[in-house]
């Protein structure tokens, strides 16, 4: 599963970059493909957010994890640089997890 | 890539720009190092990740998705959509470079979005210049994420149980991390929270994995038509 994951992953990220260097422009200039294609990651991103904060399979649960999560958001807004906002989720999550 | 900031004028400081790009991104390895431990991946199979994978959010998503308890086939998928932005920036790079062979290939390795942006953040500079900046910032984030994704696996083993240290939220807080830097306009943060919203939503009613991979609906619906300009 693990090395299954890691070597399609590789393999697909390395196509899709050669495939930009290699085919034709025209056949990504597409401007509908291009605008959906900048929403993506914003998209994903978003999903994986919510996935990894308050799901476990496919059930909705709360627990530490969102209260790490809440106060990353704070530090974003705080504009306190990306080390900080990891960590201090990390050490809120921690906490919680331990008090629980 | 913030095109506001301030411009290099001179190649000492484009060296400089690129460096700091590159190390400000490459202690983002760290992060990925520990969540690709907490997901369950080795030590070896998240330094190859760095090494073979080479797009952040891609190698984010595919130990993002295993660690939700999704499939293979889920994590692959978010991973690979995640990654077809940088054909559009090999697009971009591969008249400005002109490499052949092996030096394309490894160009095509290392397109990614910091590259590319500070790549195009040269336009005024000429061409030489744009060249400079797309291989000192993706050779420079090539070294620093690799060395910060070993850094932070060895220090994620080290810990142990990744809940009691709180890395389960750092997985989360990295993304949002992530998606904070992407969220320039009102337009790209109703499309974040709608997003979301949709996560939220669907979780209850699909197989993990999938509701992650689903959100990019959201991407193509409103992608689909053409839109006013936006605040």
């Amino acid at each position: 599963m693990m090395w299954t994951v890691l070597i399609f992953t590789s393999a697909f990220a390395l196509l899709i970059k050669l495939a930009g260097h290699y085919v034709p422009s025209r056949w990504l200039s597409n401007p509908r493909l291009q605008r959906i294609n900048a929403l993506v990651p914003i998209a994903l991103l978003s999903a994986l957010v919510v996935a990894e904060s308050v799901t476990n399979k496919a059930r909705l649960v709360i627990d530490h994890r969102l209260a790490g999560v809440a106060v990353a958001l704070a530090a974003l807004f705080a504009k306190l640089p990306f080390p900080v906002v990891v960590i201090s989720a990390v050490v809120t999550s921690a906490l919680i997890y331990h008090l629980h | 890539m913030d095109k506001t900031s301030e411009m290099p004028k001179l190649n000492g400081k484009l060296l400089r720009y690129s460096l700091s790009v590159s190390l400000t991104v490459g202690l983002y390895g760290i992060a990925f190092g520990a969540a690709s431990i907490a997901a369950g991946f080795s030590v070896l199979q998240s330094c190859l990740f760095s090494l073979l994978t080479f797009t952040g959010a891609s190698q984010f998503a595919a130990v993002g998705v295993v660690a939700s308890g999704g499939t293979a086939a889920a994590a692959i998928s978010a991973a690979t959509l995640l990654g077809t932005r940088n054909a559009l920036y090999g697009m971009q790079m591969a008249p400005l470079l002109e490499n052949r062979g092996l030096t394309k290939l490894i160009a095509a390795h290392i397109t990614i979005d910091e590259s590319t942006g500070v790549a195009l953040s040269q336009v005024e500079e000429g061409n030489a210049t744009m060249r400079q900046g797309f291989w000192l910032t993706g050779l420079g984030v090539f070294l620093f994420w690799n060395l910060f994704t070993l850094l932070g696996a060895l220090g994620a083993k080290q810990l142990g149980t990744p809940a009691s240290w709180g890395l389960d939220a750092g997985v989360p807080a990295a993304f949002l991390g992530l998606l904070w830097l992407r969220l320039t306009s009102n337009f790209l943060r109703l499309v974040a929270v709608a997003s979301m919203v949709f996560t939220l939503l669907i979780t209850p009613w699909l197989p993990s994995g999938l509701p992650i991979i689903s959100a990019t609906l959201v991407a193509v619906a409103v992608g689909w038509n053409e839109r006013e300009s936006t605040t």
